[in-house]
């Protein structure tokens, strides 16, 4: 189907009077896009701008205390005592009657449990990549999403989840999901309603550590 | 599907006098206009952001051949497949070639107004294949066999109750047969509903908001989660994009995220931007095998040699449609094709015609509202004005307008003639409008006067009264 680019560079060139590509690099725009300034502790802005969108949200001290409060969570949402979960996150020691599975989100999957990549304190979001240990799915499939932010991973606006993506030197992930509390809609008569096809809870587990 | 733009002035009688369209669009724009005041007091970075947004935008589109091979490479780089349409009809053919060769029946889309702009929905079931939109607002006009009324808010016409018995109608075989009154009960039925549909999907077709250069990505935003499901859980994963949305970088990209939500429905962010780069890796778990973009020109480079080219700057966000008084007066609905409001009274002449489409930039009062909220600071009221001297060249202009117009423009060019038609049409106008204080009938403005009364004039012209204030000042 390359009938239409050769095509289309051609209209493009001509409309802008040339009749070439062009020649010599191209120099980008010069400056930068402006960044919000505001005050205060980053993580405290993530955590209060995470609630403001719905999300709910758990401090603890370290990661040994996960298990116990997923098990909270469960029982306080009646939810099924069945966790699919990212496989980065192996290494948590699991409540011993909890069938936890690790791999993709299926359908009938009621609680998710994954790490993130960053957080950001700027309008509030939490950032996932996608991989073989954490398949997406497991952020919009299941009825509850839990995810597991420690402290130090939270940035100030989003440009910095850019500048530590490059500085890893991995290849660009199939997906990046920045997600800022639980799905929502406001189609019918603009009234909001949350889980609209996505998870209704957003749960983070804030670790100081 | 879609009613010719011809019949523009009988679509608005109907719905000005369309009591449930004028009740939701009351209720909507309301919303809409409050919201994004207080996001935008909330920013004070956002003046800045829309200045950057406008120069990015100009920037790339004045090298926009060198930015869309450079995404191209990386889209190929990262094992997807770039397609380029020339045109609505050569777009379709390529999406239906796709899913042909997908071996596809159920078909996921998210929101995307490309895909309404290049007729696609009817392509695909035309040919057989089980379309589904998933996007609320976007299912409920699917379900209702209607345009969208909004760019953002495609359902926005609708009551409740419309709701109601659209879903009874429609999800009765589906062994939902109770009849809903709750907002919330509508939403989860409609969650059940689109689950099937979601794992079932061999294609799933979104938008795409910004195409990245730098990383060959294409970046979604959503609120429902509705386009991640749609191009996860699909085999095949298709976005649909005007070639205007690349940009550089994702740098460059944050700073039109940042302006996005804010305008559009008055969010501080959207709930879900998603950012896509090619199909499912090596030891990948989930996510589509299969990657392709397809740019859309269908008019674009044209119009980007021209007096248009500001309107490629546009991210349809809305905002325009929101602080329109013809819009929200009249609905999406009147425009007669898929993009309403001042935008669309731009963009539906350059697409489809300019002499297609008469009445679209001539339907403007020039109050500049829509370019003063603009996030990318299209001169809009500008670009209708120059639509409308563009008709009036080419002979498009009925007769009694351009009559008029050619009348005013010698009076208006002869002050001493002005001033002279001024001193005799006043007295005359105020003496026969004393009474009313306004009046209900000129010769030769009845399309004018019938709808509404001209105020009466006070007396002298504003020449005179000017004149008298200097002399009394002295």
């Amino acid at each position: 189907m390359s009938g239409g680019r050769e095509r289309m560079l051609a209209q493009i060139r001509s409309s802008l009077g040339r009749s070439a590509p062009l020649e010599g690099k191209l120099a980008p725009l010069a400056g930068s896009g402006p960044r919000p300034a505001f005050e205060g502790d980053i993580v405290e802005r993530f955590a209060a701008k995470m609630l403001e969108k719905s999300a709910t949200l758990v401090r603890i001290g370290s990661q040994a205390e996960v298990g116990r409060e997923v098990d909270r969570f469960l029982r306080v949402h009646h939810a099924a005592r069945r966790l699919c979960v990212s496989r980065a996150l192996a290494g948590i020691a699991w409540p011993a009657d909890l069938d936890v599975q690790y791999r993709a989100a299926l359908r009938e999957d009621e609680t998710s449990v994954t790490p993130c990549f960053a957080a950001v304190a700027e309008s509030g979001g939490i950032v996932t990549l996608s991989g073989p240990d954490t398949p997406s799915t497991l952020n919009f499939v299941p009825e509850n999403h839990i995810v597991i932010v420690h402290a130090s991973q939270v940035v100030r606006h989003f440009e910095d989840v850019w500048t530590l993506l490059r500085a890893n030197g991995l290849p660009m992930p199939r997906s990046i999901n920045i997600i800022s509390g639980p799905s929502r809609t406001a189609d019918i008569e603009q009234t909001i309603q949350l889980g609209a096809h996505g998870p209704r809870r957003l749960h983070i587990l804030l670790l100081a550590e | 599907m879609h009613a010719p733009s011809s019949t523009f002035t009988e679509r608005v009688s109907v719905a000005i006098l369309d009591k449930r369209l004028q009740a939701a669009l009351d209720h909507a724009s309301g919303g809409f206009v409050d919201k994004r005041a207080a996001q935008v007091a909330a920013l004070p970075e956002f003046e800045a952001l829309r200045e950057r947004a406008r120069d990015l935008k100009d920037h790339v589109l004045a090298h926009l051949d060198t930015y869309l091979e450079r995404y191209e490479a990386q889209v190929v780089r990262h094992g997807g497949q770039v397609h380029w349409a020339s045109s609505a009809e050569q777009a379709r053919e390529i999406i239906l070639d796709i899913c042909r060769k997908a071996n596809a029946k159920t078909i996921t889309k998210g929101k995307s107004m490309v895909s309404e702009e290049i007729g696609l929905n009817d392509a695909l079931e035309a040919a057989g294949y089980h379309v589904v939109e998933t996007d609320l607002g976007e299912y409920i006009i699917q379900l209702a066999k209607e345009p969208p009324s909004h760019i953002i808010v495609p359902a926005v016409h609708k009551t409740r109750a419309q709701v109601a018995d659209l879903f009874e109608q429609h999800h009765r075989a589906l062994g939902h047969t109770r009849r809903l009154t709750e907002v919330s009960e509508m939403v989860d039925e409609a969650r059940q509903v689109l689950r099937e549909h979601y794992f079932k999907a061999d294609v799933g077709i979104t938008g795409g908001n910004f195409l990245i250069a730098e990383t060959g990505s294409s970046i979604i935003v959503t609120n429902e989660g509705n386009g991640d499901l749609t191009q996860t859980l699909a085999r095949v994963h298709i976005v649909t994009s005007g070639i205007e949305r690349v940009l550089p970088t994702l740098d460059d990209a944050v700073t039109f995220l940042r302006l996005l939500a804010r305008s559009a429905t008055g969010q501080e962010t959207e709930t879900y931007t998603t950012i896509s780069t090619g199909p499912r890796r090596e030891g990948d778990l989930d996510g589509p095998q299969e990657y392709h973009v397809v740019l859309v020109d269908n008019g674009r480079s044209k119009m980007l040699g021209g007096p248009f080219r500001e309107m490629l700057r546009c991210i349809r966000c809305g905002a325009c449609l929101n602080h329109c008084p013809v819009y929200t007066s009249i609905g999406g609905h009147a425009y007669g094709w898929v993009y309403p409001g001042p935008m669309g009274s731009v963009l539906t002449p350059l697409i489809n015609g300019i002499d297609k489409a008469y009445h679209l930039p001539n339907a403007c009062t020039l109050n500049g509202r829509c370019q003063t909220v603009c996030p990318v600071k299209i001169p809009l009221p500008g670009l209708l004005r120059e639509l409308r001297r563009q008709q009036f060249e080419t002979g498009l202009t009925p007769w009694p307008m351009r009559w008029a117009l050619q009348a005013w423009a010698a009076l208006a060019r002869r002050a001493w003639l002005y001033h002279l038609a001024m001193r005799i049409a006043i007295p005359v106008l105020s003496r026969f409008g004393r009474r009313r204080g306004a009046l209900r009938w000129l010769p030769l403005a009845r399309g004018w006067t019938d709808t509404r009364d001209l105020p009466a004039p006070q007396g002298t012209t504003f020449q005179q009264a000017w004149h008298a204030r200097q002399d009394a000042k002295r």
